[in-house]
């Protein structure tokens, strides 16, 4: 069972180890004639070898969140830092902001993202679906061939390299996903909703690959409408209406605690 | 880059029969140039071999222009003509002019035995014709001052009429009847071969007088050739002629000449004009459907960006920069471009061959291809791919992600 621990701070553990800072970050989206409050407010704080849960009702703003922390999407307003620089701070006139080329270099040597709809090309076989990010980091042929083997052998689908993604299950999609997330060795992993389109069994099976990515000193964050999914973190974060509502420290956290 | 050119293979292979469609319009451009410059170029071989027997230092007096309009054809019927008088009033007072002769042109018969041989093309001419038409002689003797002037009847033979009525004898020394009338051979001319489709060799050279005496009127339009002392003077030879002609015509100032000067050149203008038209038509409809082409390119690129939408979304998401995305649609249009020119240029080869093949037009092949092909390939390519390439580039990732 989860215990809360509702109106305890996040524990500022000294320093600027922080891999991820959040300082009430917003976002609006203008719809013309009204505007929505996806996030209102959200400060956060990560560290390396994070395993966190991001939980709460449709549409309070998780996927928004994750976005922002993928560097895909940038806040309204707040201030974001990721490794100690300042990936965009917003005081109303005041921006700082990366340029587009520098978040499309966050992205790929820093984050790894998986979807809830995996988002393979259905064109291309497994191991050139896990060798994109390496095509765009520059990295030569030869080197990136086997380290994309490497990463499929990691999720076990070292047997299903030449498969396309029409020809793979959903689970064997989603270890592919995980596969191209992880092959830039990312700060972070960011996923959205891994198990949403899995059986139990099946998203089992991922959570525990994602168990062992921790174990081997990944950072991940999760978001999940499952308690049993997000008892695998060491801390669930509920959000809703755009802020965090409360935060708990799993078993899995305590006894890491 | 290497990737690119990967990446944009297998998009395109993914729609190939659309690409095929797409790539229509630029190869029916690129297959009309391809096919006039390859005729063009065939045409430039042919013409500059064959337009270089009549020798770039020689003028031609005549009653008319060789190439001019109906109205002008008309008009210069007119005039009178030019006798042969004209000739020795000419080489007294040019200095620009080493050589002259007439020619006198009569169509005849030829008989030596009881072989004989028809449409033989009989050249009335003095001694300078020897050096003016550039000719050699292989067997005897050219005309001399003496046949000419005491209108003796002697000829030169072509190398058809020694092939064809002397075939084992030496025609030398032969009697040999024209239109019923006996000459003596007294020499063989070198081979020449054809000119626009005409035979150089089926012809003989006869003194002007004997010839004019035997068949035609003292007073029958005769032309006159003429060669300059210099080759670098034909421009002064020119000017010099002109005005001792009008002096010969008794030309008042301001009276139009009522005579012509032709010379290589004006066959050469005359073909350059012709040339001239053709590429126009050639590069007018080639770039329509180029341009008709190109909107196709960029028409199917939008359409595969949108199709698209998801794919670029994960690419970026991955960490592709903008000038990546934006690389791999320039790429792909680039390459669609590609595939229509080689397709224009394979199906202007064929077209080169049957021309080649069926017509007595020469077609071929020019260097010039290459640079066309390219030039169009990174044209076409680059300005009709670039809006959909840049707005594929400019999709917001997050966006591009939820398209469905
Ligand atoms: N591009 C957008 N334009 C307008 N509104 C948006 C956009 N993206 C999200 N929203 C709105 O922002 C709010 C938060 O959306 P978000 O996708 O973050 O919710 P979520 O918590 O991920 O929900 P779910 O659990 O259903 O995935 C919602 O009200 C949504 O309608
Ligand atoms: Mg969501």
């Amino acid at each position: 069972m989860m215990q809360s621990s509702k109106g305890s701070s996040m524990r500022a553990s000294g320093g600027n180890n922080h891999l991820i800072t959040l300082k009430s970050v917003t976002k609006v989206y203008d719809m013309g004639k009204e505007q929505v409050h996806a996030l209102r407010g959200v400060d956060l704080r990560i560290r390396p070898n994070d395993y966190i849960s991001i939980m709460g009702p449709s549409g309070s703003g998780k996927s928004t969140l994750m976005n922002i922390i993928g560097c895909l999407d940038t806040p309204t307003s707040g201030r974001y830092e990721f490794e100690g620089e300042v990936v965009c701070d917003v005081a109303g006139e005041d921006v700082t902001k990366m340029s587009d080329n520098e978040l499309a270099d966050i992205r790929n040597r820093k984050i790894g993202f998986v979807f809830q709809t995996f988002n393979l090309l259905s064109r291309t076989t497994a191991l050139r679906n896990v060798e994109l990010p390496l095509i765009y980091a520059g990295i030569h042929r030869r080197n990136r061939i086997e380290q994309a083997k490497e990463a499929l052998k990691q999720v076990g689908l070292d047997d299903r390299a030449s498969h396309r993604p029409s020809e793979l299950s959903g689970g064997q999609r989603q270890r592919v996903a995980i596969a191209r997330a992880l092959v830039t060795k990312p700060a972070i992993i960011l996923a959205d909703e891994p198990t949403g389109n899995l059986d139990s069994v099946t998203g089992q099976e991922i959570m525990v690959l994602l168990d062992a990515l921790h174990e081997q000193g990944n950072t991940i964050i999760l978001v999940t409408h499952e308690t049993y999914i997000a008892e695998h973190a060491h801390r669930v974060i509920h959000i809703l209406d755009g802020q965090i509502d409360r935060e708990e420290l799993t078993a899995n956290g305590k006894a890491a605690a | 880059m290497i990737e690119i050119l990967r990446i944009a293979g297998s998009a395109l292979w993914a729609h190939k029969f659309r690409a095929l469609l797409t790539t229509l319009g630029i190869a029916i451009g690129i297959f009309t140039v391809g096919v006039v410059m390859a005729i063009i170029e065939g045409l430039n071989a042919t013409f500059s071999e064959q337009i270089s027997s009549l020798g770039s230092d020689v003028l031609y007096v005549d009653k008319r222009a060789w190439f001019q309009g109906h109205e002008e054809w008309v008009r210069s019927r007119q005039r009178r003509n030019i006798g042969l008088d004209a000739v020795d009033y000419i080489a007294q007072r040019s200095e620009y002019v080493s050589h002259v002769s007439p020619r006198v042109f009569q169509r005849g018969t030829l008989k030596y035995g009881d072989k004989s041989l028809e449409s033989v093309t009989i050249q009335g001419v003095h001694e300078d014709m020897a050096v003016i038409s550039g000719t050699e002689i292989v067997a005897g003797r050219f005309l001399s001052r003496t046949d000419t002037r005491h209108k003796k009847a002697v000829a030169v033979i072509g190398n058809s009429i020694k092939e064809e009525l002397f075939a084992s004898v030496d025609p030398l020394g032969q009697r040999i009847f024209i239109n019923g009338r006996r000459f003596l051979v007294i020499g063989v001319l070198e081979e020449q071969g054809q000119m626009m489709g005409r035979d150089l060799d089926n012809m003989a050279y006869v003194p002007a007088e004997t010839l004019l005496k035997m068949f035609g009127r003292r007073w029958r339009n005769i032309s006159i050739a003429l060669k300059a002392a210099q080759p670098d003077m034909v421009g002064e030879a020119r000017d010099e002629v002109i005005g001792i002609m009008r002096r010969y015509r008794q030309l008042r100032p301001g009276q139009p000449d009522d005579f012509a000067i032709n010379q290589q050149s004006t066959l050469q203008d005359l073909y350059d004009n012709a040339t001239r038209m053709l590429w126009m038509v050639a590069i007018g409809i080639g770039s329509i459907a180029l341009i008709v082409g190109g909107v196709g390119v960029m028409n199917i690129m939008l359409v595969t960006v949108t199709e698209r939408t998801a794919e670029i979304g994960i690419r970026k998401s991955l960490g592709a920069r903008r000038s990546t995305i934006r690389w791999q649609f320039l790429v792909e249009s680039m390459t669609v471009s590609a595939l229509g020119v080689v397709v224009g240029f394979l199906l202007a080869s064929g077209a080169a061959i049957i021309v080649e093949r069926a017509t007595p037009l020469a077609a071929r092949i020019p260097p010039a291809w290459g640079g066309l092909g390219v030039g169009v390939v990174v044209v076409v390519g680059l300005v009709f791919g670039l809006w959909p390439a840049t707005k594929a580039a400019r999709l917001d990732p997050i966006e591009a992600l939820r398209y469905e």
